[in-house]
């Protein structure tokens, strides 16, 4: 057995008895949710999806990369796309906010929806973008300030007055949980940074054009151990405001902070639960061996 | 001694000597220059040589000011025109241009590079003149036509320079501009532009080297008095055409200050070399 799922069963056992000192309380609060009485179906029902998408299939030319998804994300939870590389699960996290139209040769059909319109044919997909922002696998942060970093979506959007970015930008960096590192060096190039500054750097660029949801590409695996961290505890505080859809490679950060948890397998999505049915009642034998730890 | 050594070590020999030769030229140039321009200098005085506003030769009278003042000019003419003309050529060719207007258009760049100057020259005196003549004012030899001419010249420079250094801005940061819900032409000119300043900065100070440097196609059509120009319709002098111009019969101290005036345009070089080094290093700092 490798490490990685002994300390899988260390965090499940932890979230089964919820009890054990030190247990983070996103933990704890989690167990509690599933500890609820009901059936697997009634925990599935229990929030309105903000973004769903319906029997999407996907092509790079020739290469059938999403086999007929769907699966919704339910408003203010963090959904996570878990599954092997190639599995697909981050062509589906650009196709919610349409980033593969910058690549030539995909071609999508199905539906993508936001709050049940659709995202590619009723929706403007610049405005999309906005609604739905994104942060990705490598940090990007401008090669500007950290002030204009994060004035550059609103300014974007027609905000103008020095008052007004003033305000965002605060708002944005103390929503990213990142106010207090940066507030004496907003003027600075945001390029001097480390790399988990500037991750949360970009978390709080996305937050500043307000966005509904937000997508992260493996957005802590470039990171350092206590950088992801802060970000895994800043995605449970964003999803009191924000709908959170994740692509993570890591098992245990799908378990230690999302609701919902969906797994993928070579474009074809095997299946999707909550995420405590996913990890301790697969209904598929492919997720048990897969969060197990038997491949991938 | 290993027989890999041997070759290593007859390899480097090679390189030092290649890289050696280009050296030595720079240097035996600066002596040369220095040698017999310097003299001169000494013989005029620095002050009256620089600032003195006649150049008469025939009276022993040599002031560059209005050479220098015209290369100046006529580069300032160029910047004018050429920089925002390669500067969104650039922009256009490596953000904007697909398929067959590319095809076209970065081969034809190219071309406009390989021309050679007299060619300019003569291009400049047979459309740019007579336009300047018959639809403006003047004799249309003038600090205008030379300003014109030069700025098509330094647009390779620019535009090559500039869209490498746009291409090389990583894709990162255009999808991030994107990802804020920003539109391509957002993208490019708020985030792409400005992550490639110090290159495009970089093609500009070349492009000023060419511009101040060149000398065949300004002689063709700026005229080329040595009097101040007091509007763009007049003519011009510049310090290379001063020295192409009169080298043929100058001799003793006129020949001097000729060289003196290689001296000042090699001084200028130096600058905006040095310049140029200062933009790159701080670009790859940053």
């Amino acid at each position: 057995m490798t490490n990685a799922t002994l300390e899988a069963q260390d965090v499940l056992s932890a979230r089964t008895s919820g009890k054990e000192p030190g247990v983070p309380a996103y933990v704890a609060r989690r167990t509690e949710a599933a500890a609820r009485p009901g059936s697997r179906a009634d925990r599935e029902a229990a929030a309105r999806p903000k973004m769903a998408v319906r029997d999407l299939n996907l092509y790079y030319k020739d290469f059938h990369a999403l086999k007929g998804i769907d699966l919704e994300f339910p408003e203010n939870q963090v959904t996570a796309l878990i599954g092997p590389s190639g599995c697909g699960k981050s062509t589906l996290l650009k196709s919610l906010n349409r980033m593969n139209d910058l690549v030539e040769g995909c071609r999508i059909e199905g539906e993508v929806t936001l709050d049940g319109v659709d995202a590619y044919r009723a929706v403007d997909v610049n405005n999309l973008r906005r609604r739905v922002g994104m942060v990705f696998q490598q940090p990007n942060p401008f090669p500007m300030s950290v002030y204009d970093n994060i004035a550059f979506g609103p300014r974007t959007h027609g905000i103008k007055k020095r008052a007004d970015l003033d305000e965002i930008v605060e708002r944005s960096l103390r929503d990213a949980a990142i106010w207090d590192e940066l507030k004496d060096r907003l003027k600075k190039n945001a390029l001097g940074l480390s790399g988990g500054q500037q991750q949360r750097l970009c978390i709080a660029r996305a937050l500043a054009v307000r966005p509904e949801v937000l997508l992260l590409d493996e957005s802590t695996s470039a990171l350092d151990p206590i950088s992801t961290a802060k970000i895994e505890e800043l995605v449970g505080e964003l999803k009191q405001k924000y709908t959170v859809i994740m692509v993570t490679h890591n098992m245990l950060q799908a378990l230690r902070v999302s609701d919902k948890t969906a797994f993928f397998l070579m474009g074809e999505m095997v299946e999707a639960g909550t995420t405590d049915d996913i990890f301790t009642n697969p209904r598929d034998s492919r997720t048990a061996d897969y969060v197990a730890g038997r491949f991938g | 001694m290993s027989r890999l050594q041997i070759k290593e070590g007859l390899a480097r020999a090679l390189f030092m000597a290649a890289a050696g030769i280009s050296l030595l030229a720079v240097a035996l140039i600066c002596v040369f220059l220095f040698a017999n321009g310097v003299p001169a200098i000494a013989q005029i005085g620095l002050p009256d040589f620089l600032f003195g506003t006649t150049w008469r030769p025939a009276n022993d009278i040599y002031g560059i000011f209005p050479m220098i003042v015209g290369s100046v000019y006529v580069t300032a003419g160029a910047l004018l025109i050429g920089v925002p003309t390669g500067l969104l050529c650039a922009i256009f060719l490596s953000r904007f241009a697909h398929g067959k207007v590319a095809a076209l258009l970065k081969p034809g760049v190219e071309l406009l590079a390989g021309i050679p100057s007299v060619v300019y020259g003569f291009f400049g005196l047979v459309v740019i003149v007579p336009f300047i003549r018959e639809n403006m004012s003047g004799r249309g030899l003038s600090l205008l036509a030379a300003s014109v001419l030069l700025g098509i010249m330094i647009l390779p420079t620019i535009i090559t320079v500039a869209q490498s250094a746009l291409d090389a801005v990583p894709r990162k940061h255009y999808e991030g501009a994107l990802a804020l819900g920003a539109d391509h032409e957002r993208s490019v000119f708020r985030v792409v532009v400005p992550a490639a300043s110090s290159g495009i900065m970089a093609g500009i100070v070349l492009g000023v080297g060419r511009a101040i440097g060149e000398t065949m196609a300004v002689i063709m059509v700026a005229g080329n008095q040595t009097l101040i120009p007091s509007s763009i319709f007049e003519g011009v002098r510049t310090m290379t055409a001063n020295i192409v111009l009169e080298m043929g019969y100058a001799a003793d101290l006129h020949r001097g200050a000729l060289i003196a005036t290689g001296v000042v345009l090699f001084v200028f070089i130096l600058l905006i070399t040095t310049l140029f080094n200062l933009i790159r290093k701080r670009g790859e700092a940053a």
